[in-house]
């Protein structure tokens, strides 16, 4: 059976028992002189946990397990094949077995021994589903059994079902730091695993980055180069020009829909600029490679520039426009919550509108703005689609935005789209650049939070 | 007292320079007003010029040339055992021949034979296997044009180029006139491109493959991240008592939301696919890694909506004996409900136009099948945006624009939907 349909299964079962427990329970106390100690909700829902909650994580435990053990089996079918072949070749054989298990290499190109194994693969595959679903519908019958027995009318099933509740919605909000734990030592041992071969102060200092690694052990140049310098270059010069972009339009139209505009004009236009943000940023990177970049190169060439296809410009240009949104919600927030007082005070003052927004209002707000360019600037370090699809690929060194340069994520993607074994200092580098990623946005964040904190006047 | 006839000595110097001044304010004033409508103008510019030239682009990718020409279903070429293997290409070609005889040359039919695309064979044998009774008879049936010839068609690729840079040569163009004056070219609608899946040529390049694994990995996304999204938003408003553990979750989710998409990515290549061994390209993985993502972005206006219901309606609860996750249940949930629902789609709604993530687990594979189980390889649709973005065949770019039209006007329909729910049931207190 496959996952989806055994987890069908298990849905129906939990209704199931759900139905047939709050019935069950129903049909008791109406025989009964006692009260219900808990409505026949409560009676259902705890036989649904009962059915259901074990079989689940068992399910759960052993999709994310079996794989382990099926690859670990099939290297030993394989290892007893092929006594004297190494690791490497057999991690190849085992990706070669599986690829021809889905058909995804034509049968006239594999050996006996693939062959075997998949037939092997295939038997391993099939007897791990089926146990497993005999193992989820067992446990979940046993689980009925054993929250049937228990039901009475004066059993405490809402006390029961609460206590489980309150586990489960504990657990809930621990995934959030599981997952912070997972990202974080998962891209800290990968990284460990990359300085082993590489030195820390060439990654963060080296002024040359090319990770081919060779294909031949005598290749020139083979060795690859991790110095990501250039790499950081390239980022701080697209997400300096994206800020010269979205900083103005987005701050300009925050105070101007704020202050300025009449409720029908705002009615229009705040939506409207949000829709920029609901836009997805494959899109982004779709128009900065074929509609802005050729016009720019194109109109760069007109008045005698020569800007590469792959320019900083196109792409720092879409990312701005894709930061709009985000800088105008942000500032529309804090200027409207500069208490309207500030705005009459200096208004009585004599000054006008300009004035009044220039003097006060904007220096009032400065601190979310702040925190909002801050904020701004980690979205554009961190995104990745319009730099794949519009920045270059060659790391270069330069300070000319008509040129073409690479950007850190632009690196982690060409690092690790393709087939490649995952040992390689080429596809470990993917992480330590992850890292610098994670600790550089999450620095941004905290900072922006910091700024806000520290210099927000409490005006009520 | 203030002496007042001392104050009042204005001399007209001083009246001109205070008028000047204000002029140069106002006008300071006026200019600070037309940069503000500038940066609008501005923007609603960029918004209208970014999704025209998407969807200008995208128009020809919605029709295609399709050619009538009498094709022989000649007994000799059909298999009787398999007719799904009968030689649909040779008769095709056999066509192709009786329309064109002057063509003789080896070099020349070759080209003829490109003139019509791949999927023409599939027209053939999906007419005839539907219509047995058809088989020796010779009927005129519509097949679709090469890509190239389309795009000539459509005014796309210019035929007034010198013959060494068009891709067209001048007898496809001679063939192509001849054919037009009589009358025998359609345009139709490009139904290929909702019901195929991905293929290398672009006229047959179909989305529904995208569309379907965009689906399995958005289902697999909302089982995982609703319910663990609600659950967390509920224990961290209503239930956690406020130490420095539900501080410390709190903070921790702020900043799971800033983080950037593919650090997600790199955690789910990590953990799901080199840790479990779970399969690389599947919905399963997809929507895990998209779940984890959302979380954060469902727990957020989870907990603004629950924030956003009165005290009094607890209070008033528990005092008539209610539990407190009675409390929850009964009272403040569905009252949050509409606000819950407007979080987790707008959250789904930016999981399904997320690329970054998913291009680190493989989700970007040439997948011509429609992928049916949650394990099996599948691709997404921006996914397929982004590949077909990379394809330097010129088809392929309207293609793209295509794919993006559907994309955005699904997102747009689903980020309808939300703020259709949130106007109709919101309720403000």
């Amino acid at each position: 059976m496959s996952l989806s349909s055994i987890f069908i299964c298990l849905i129906g079962l939990g209704a199931f028992s759900f139905f047939f427990g709050s019935a069950r329970i129903r049909k008791l106390s109406v025989n009964s002189d006692l009260k219900l100690h808990s409505r026949s909700v409560y009676h259902g829902s705890f036989l649904l946990i009962c059915t259901t909650f074990v079989p689940l994580i068992l399910l759960i435990i052993w999709t994310g397990v079996s794989p382990l053990i099926i690859d670990a089996l099939l290297e030993a079918f394989l290892r007893a094949r092929l006594p004297e072949a190494d690791t490497g070749t057999l991690g190849v054989m085992i990706a070669k077995v599986k690829a021809f298990h889905v058909g995804s290499i034509n049968a006239a190109f594999v050996d006996d021994t693939i062959r075997a194994a998949e037939t092997y693969y295939a038997s391993l595959l099939s007897q791990f589903a089926f146990g497993r679903a005999i193992a989820v519908i067992m446990l979940a019958l046993v689980g009925f059994g054993f929250g049937f027995r228990p039901l009475a009318v004066r059993f405490a099933a809402r006390h029961a079902v609460e206590r489980v509740s309150g586990y489960v919605m504990l657990v809930a909000s621990a995934i959030a730091i599981f997952t912070t734990i997972g990202i974080v030592l998962s891209l800290i041992f990968e990284t460990m695993r990359f300085f082993s071969s590489v030195p820390v102060s060439e990654f963060l200092f080296g002024l040359h980055w090319s990770p081919q690694i060779a294909i031949r052990e005598d290749q020139v140049g083979g060795a690859g180069a991790f110095g990501a310098i250039p790499l950081f270059a390239g980022t701080l010069m697209i997400t300096f020009i994206a800020m010269l972009v979205a900083v103005p339009i987005g701050l300009m139209s925050a105070v101007y829909l704020s202050e300025y505009a009449e409720p029908r004009l705002r009615a229009i236009a705040k939506p409207g600029i949000e829709v920029l943000a609901g836009i997805p940023t494959v899109v982004y990177g779709f128009f900065a490679a074929l509609v802005v970049a050729p016009m720019l190169r194109d109109g760069g060439a007109d008045i005698g520039l020569t800007l590469s296809s792959e320019s900083a410009l196109a792409a720092g240009l879409v990312m701005g426009i894709m930061i709009i949104p985000f800088i105008s919600s942000l500032s529309d927030d804090v200027i409207n919550a500069v208490p309207q007082t500030l705005r009459d005070g200096a208004a009585a003052l004599g000054a006008t509108q300009s004035e009044t927004i220039r003097q006060v209002v904007l220096p009032a707000a400065l601190p979310g703005i702040v925190s909002a360019i801050l904020l701004a600037i980690s979205r554009a370090i961190g995104e990745t689609m319009i730099v794949v699809m519009a920045a270059g690929v060659a790391a270069n060194l330069t300070a000319n935005p008509f040129e073409s340069v690479t950007t850190v994520t632009v690196q982690i993607v060409m690092l690790l789209v393709g087939d490649q074994e995952f040992d390689s200092a080429k596809t470990l580098a993917a992480f330590a650049l992850g890292l610098v990623l994670f600790f550089i946005t999450l620095g941004l964040n905290v900072l922006a939070l910091y700024v806000v904190n520290k210099y927000r006047e409490q005006y009520d | 007292m203030t002496d007042i006839s001392t104050t009042c000595q204005d001399d007209t110097e001083q009246a001109a320079r205070r008028a000047a001044r204000l002029k140069k304010r106002y006008r300071a004033e006026r200019r600070f007003r037309f940069y503000g409508q500038a940066a609008i103008g501005m923007a609603g510019l960029i918004l209208v010029f970014l999704l025209g030239s998407i969807i200008f682009s995208s128009l020809p990718a919605f029709t295609h040339h399709h050619v009538t020409l009498d094709i022989e279903i000649s007994t000799d070429q059909i298999d009787d055992e398999d007719l799904a293997a009968s030689n649909w290409l040779g008769m095709v070609r056999a066509g192709l021949r009786t329309h064109f005889p002057y063509v003789t040359k080896r070099s020349e039919k070759r080209t003829l034979y490109k003139f019509l695309s791949l999927g023409a064979v599939d027209n053939v044998r999906d007419y005839v296997m539907a219509n047995p009774q058809a088989i020796g008879k010779t009927l005129p049936l519509s097949l679709p044009l090469s890509d190239d010839i389309d795009l000539v068609l459509k005014g796309l690729i210019d035929r007034n180029l010198p013959p060494d840079e068009r891709v067209v040569s001048d007898a496809e163009l001679d063939w192509l006139d001849r054919l037009v004056s009589e009358n025998r070219v359609s345009e139709k609608f490009a139904v290929q491109l909702f019901t195929n899946g991905d293929s290398r040529e672009p006229e047959i390049a179909g989305l529904k493959g995208a569309l379907y694994g965009s689906l399995l990995t958005l289902l697999v996304t909302l089982i995982v991240s609703f319910p663990l999204g609600v659950l967390a938003a509920i224990y961290l408003q209503e239930i956690a008592p406020k130490n420095r553990l539900t501080q410390l979750i709190e903070v921790n989710i702020n900043n799971l939301a800033a983080v950037p998409s593919i650090v997600y990515g790199l955690l789910g290549l990590a953990v799901f696919i080199n840790f479990f061994h779970l399969p690389r390209s599947a919905p399963l993985v997809g929507g895990l890694v998209l779940a984890l993502m959302t979380l954060p972005r469902i727990i957020i206006p989870t907990r603004a909506a629950f924030a956003s219901i009165p005290p009094s309606i607890r209070e008033a609860a528990l005092g008539v004996g209610a539990s407190r996750l009675q409390v929850i249940m009964h009272h403040v949930l569905p009252l949050a409900l509409p606000g819950i629902l407007t979080g987790t789609i707008i959250g789904l709604a930016q999981a399904a136009g997320e690329t970054a993530p998913l291009l680190m687990i493989g989700m970007m594979a040439f997948i011509v099948d429609t992928p049916t189980e949650i394990t099996s390889k599948a691709t997404v649709l921006p996914a397929q945006i982004y590949m077909w973005a990379n394809n330097p065949e010129r088809a392929f770019q309207a293609r793209t624009s295509a794919g993006i039209v559907v994309l955005l006007s699904m997102l747009l329909l689903v980020n309808g939907a939300a703020i259709y729910l949130r106007k109709r049931f919101e309720k403000r207190w």
